[in-house]
């Protein structure tokens, strides 16, 4: 099989699954006695054993595998969950991720499993009760046969539908003579020779356990074919050393009836759930299910696109601007009524199709938050905490590149507020909050921007504390801190190689500071600020623009060339009479709100050719900031506001004075983007 | 025998030049620049190449021969080195042709006022026919223009 074509998609679809059990499990941790989540699970380990046996991966379909035969036993009412089961699974879970991590970065997934297997079969035995003390009550039944010989919906549905055209369905049980020596070479030729005349739809036990000679004398397959039954037993049993061959016939009516024993057996198992759990707990999660289905569907209508198409559907998008361009400035020239309408209607169109190729790339945060509930789950044990993460918002969207890197930062500030922020149980008690501390993290758009917080209920920041680590390790005098701000100082915090960790443990504190998260963020263009009251709590709140590929600038012009100043550094533009401008220190300067800055000609800086004659009379200027320092640039016109993609400029020119990057203008111009911090001197 | 090797033939000034097939993407007429600030004066800018900002030096400049006023048979030849894909400005794109390595001598110390490093070796091609063959790791090479960038300030 060609595998590498399917190999991204393998990686995409595992990821999904893992994530989903991951979920479920955190899930079914709430609440243990629902049957409902475990099946969910074990849909999802189901498949991730397919796909991972099909792509030759056969660590990993060797511990899905082994997990799966836990939750078969606990779906099936036959093992109850602990807390020795859930670790373990966890365990199980990290492992299969460390596995597909290991694929995407071109490894062969292969690690050592055995441990684990180890613990899983144990659980399966029922040993580790034993071991693990005296607890051991009814050892669980090992799993029926039968009842792994379920069919589900999907290959009952392939049944039917293959019987509707003609096919002919059996049910095959084989049984090999007791003196066989390769038990498994015989299955598998019967395998082989059935495979070269129908298909084989369900085997008991599964293909992977026949090879590996998993099964005692018999196996039995569901079987679709075009041959009768004579021919169908003769060409099973010319395999030598099969002692037997019973082919059934399937009707419609016996694969109804098939049916119906599997949905009673739901309905037994629903009722028994329903006896054992608590009714009202069941009702709401009933609930919640009703909810999740409709969701379910919704998820199925996406596709997957790889992320380097859609760059180059851009780029032939801004091509087809340019075409435009040209069209609409020949109509107007013809000056046909018909084919100015042509190219209106096409103008038209194409911005909206600009639009939804823009929307293409965005993605709702979900992808990133939702590996966090499973995290703070991990550090709040070890950290002996309680802590509860509410996330709202995960369905705001954000530009992919993004959401690609957002992640390290959010995982910093969500460990920072376990560890600095939630106290301890006994303490909070103390202090009169509940035994639990809380964590939100919401995320909503607001603007051109999307905003990110993350607010725990803990013990909040301490002034005191802060200055006098800043105080030591020389970042602020004692005498400026005496004067600063509360805001000012929770700044600090973000300064480089700070801790205010007493001592460091294992979560944070590790030398990386918050320093890294801060320009992290300020890389992506945006911002991170933080709120706190000492004893109630402390929010980080994180601002992010939309996308990274797309912003808005002004559009000006400077001689004969044209420029880009992205909005988001703009405070206003104004026009001055030239006489305004005062000389200080021979530099210019002008006065602005009770102040005097600096005017900075970008004709002079970018030393640009200047052959257009029409002079404004006052200067016009943009006034942007860095920080809380204010510049004014002097050029020759304000285009207008515009929403410009950003261009890389390529690797050839690098670090270049003043300009961040390019756009295509609509006219198919290359316009270039103004760094205007590069411009404070 | 040696391998034969497919180049693309444009021209500077007299001189007639290789470069490997394989290492050219494009070959573009003259179009309308966006000068870029602070660069050497070798660097004429950017254009748009269907969507991709893509750097345009000069080959004359480049070679530090004077340059020459652009005419209808000016070309945009685009290649690609490594990570880089830049456009080199030439006098005129007119040929591609086969070239014997076996004919591939080393370059002589000076063409036209081209340093040595810049040339792969000289080709002869047919009876009376010289090709240089261009050195494109050097000829892209960044640390110059980094180097000129230095110069200039």
């Amino acid at each position: 099989m060609e595998v590498n074509q399917y190999l991204s998609m393998f990686i995409d679809e595992s990821k999904d699954h893992l994530q989903a059990m991951n979920d479920n499990l955190l899930a079914l941790e709430n609440a243990p006695d629902d049957i409902s989540i475990v099946q969910h699970i074990f849909r999802s380990a189901h498949t991730l054993k397919g796909m991972s046996a099909t792509m030759g991966f056969e660590d990993l379909a060797h511990l899905t595998h082994e997990m799966e035969n836990v939750l078969d036993l606990l779906r099936n009412h036959k093992l109850t969950m602990d807390e020795f089961i859930f670790d373990v699974l966890f365990k199980g879970l990290d492992s299969l991720e460390a596995m597909v991590y290991d694929i995407i970065e071109g490894g062969s997934g292969k690690s050592d499993v055995s441990d684990l297997v180890r613990n899983l079969q144990s659980i399966v035995s029922g040993d580790y009760k034993s071991q693990s003390g005296p607890q051991a009550s009814a050892a669980p039944v090992k799993s029926e046969e039968a009842s792994s010989f379920d069919l589900d919906e999907f290959q009952i549905s392939i049944l039917e539908q293959s019987m509707e055209q003609g096919m002919l369905a059996y049910s095959i049980q084989v049984g090999i003579r007791e003196d066989c020596v390769l038990k498994a070479a015989r299955a598998y030729m019967v395998f082989e020779a059935l495979e070269q005349n129908g298909e084989v739809i369900k085997s008991s036990p599964s293909v992977q356990d026949i090879e590996n000679e998993k099964f005692d004398r018999s196996f039995s397959v569901y079987y679709i074919t075009g041959l009768d039954q004579e021919a169908l037993t003769g060409l099973v049993g010319n395999v030598s050393e099969i002692e037997s061959v019973q082919a059934t016939q399937l009707t419609a009516e016996s694969l109804k009836q098939l049916q119906q024993s599997k949905q009673q057996r739901e309905e037994e198992q629903k009722s028994v759930q329903a006896a054992a759990g608590d009714s009202s707990a069941a009702e709401s999660k009933a609930g919640r299910q009703a909810q999740g289905a409709p969701a379910a569907k919704v998820a199925n209508r996406t596709i997957r696109v790889d992320i380097e198409r859609l760059d180059v559907l851009m780029n032939l998008f801004s091509e087809l601007l340019i075409d435009r361009v040209r069209l609409e400035s020949l109509a107007e020239e013809i000056r046909r009524n018909e084919l100015t309408e042509t190219v209106e209607h096409m103008a038209r169109v194409s911005s909206d199709l600009q639009n939804i190729v823009l929307k293409l790339r965005m993605v709702p945060v979900e992808s990133v938050f939702n590996r966090f509930p499973r995290m703070i789950r991990d550090i709040s044990k070890t950290l002996e905490k309680k802590v509860e993460l509410e996330i709202t918002g995960a369905d705001t969207e954000l530009d992919r590149t993004v959401i690609d890197e957002i992640g390290d930062p959010l995982v910093h500030l969500l460990r920072n507020s376990v560890d600095h922020g939630v106290e301890l149980p006994n303490e909070r008690v103390s202090n009169g909050k509940p035994e639990t501390g809380t964590i939100h993290l919401r995320a909503f758009h607001s603007g051109n921007h999307v905003f990110i917080e993350i607010e725990d209920d803990g013990k909040g920041i301490d002034r005191h504390k802060v200055l006098k680590t800043a105080i030591k390790n020389n970042v602020v005098t004692e005498q400026q801190a005496q004067s600063m701000e509360d805001t000012e100082v929770y700044q600090l915090l973000f300064a480089s190689g700070f801790s205010t960790a007493d001592k460091i443990s294992d979560i944070s504190g590790r030398g990386v500071g918050l320093d890294v998260v801060k320009s992290k963020i300020e890389q992506l263009g945006g911002q991170v600020s933080v709120e706190s009251k000492l004893g109630v709590g402390t929010k980080f709140s994180i601002q992010l623009p939309l996308t990274l590929s797309i912003i808005s600038a002004m559009l000006i012009r400077v001689g004969d060339e044209k420029y880009a100043v992205p909005l988001s550094s703009i405070v206003e533009t104004m026009a001055i009479a030239p006489d305004k401008v005062r000389r200080v220190h021979g530099n210019p300067m002008i006065d602005y709100r009770e102040g005097v800055i600096p005017l900075v000609s970008l004709k002079e800086v970018f030393e640009c050719p200047d052959s257009a004659a029409d002079k404004p009379e006052d200067l016009n200027l943009v006034i942007v900031r860095k920080g809380d320092k204010v510049i004014s640039l002097e050029v020759d016109e304000f285009i207008g506001q515009q929403e410009i993609v950003l261009k890389s400029i390529g690797k050839y020119l690098t670090n270049l004075f003043g300009i961040s990057g390019a756009t295509i203008l609509g006219d198919g111009q290359v316009s270039l983007i103004i760094d205007p911090n590069a411009l404070f001197k | 025998m040696g391998e034969e090797l497919k180049v693309i033939v444009f021209s500077l000034g007299q001189e007639e030049y290789g470069v490997e097939v394989d290492k050219v993407r494009t070959i573009e007429r003259m179009v309308p620049m966006t000068r870029v600030p602070k660069t050497p004066d070798f660097v004429k800018g950017v254009i748009n190449l269907r969507g991709v900002v893509t750097p345009v030096i000069d080959l004359r400049g480049r070679f530090g021969i004077e340059e020459a006023a652009y005419t209808e048979s000016t070309r945009i030849v685009i290649v690609a080195y490594g990570e880089l894909e830049v456009g080199m400005i030439v006098d005129a794109a007119n040929d591609v042709l086969d070239v014997n390595t076996d004919n591939i001598e080393d370059p002589p110390e000076v063409v036209g006022g081209i340093k040595a490093k810049y040339l792969r070796g000289v080709a002869k091609v047919g009876e009376d026919r010289l090709l240089i063959l261009l050195n494109l790791e050097e000829v892209l090479n960044k640390s110059e223009i980094i180097q000129l960038e230095q110069l200039e300030e």
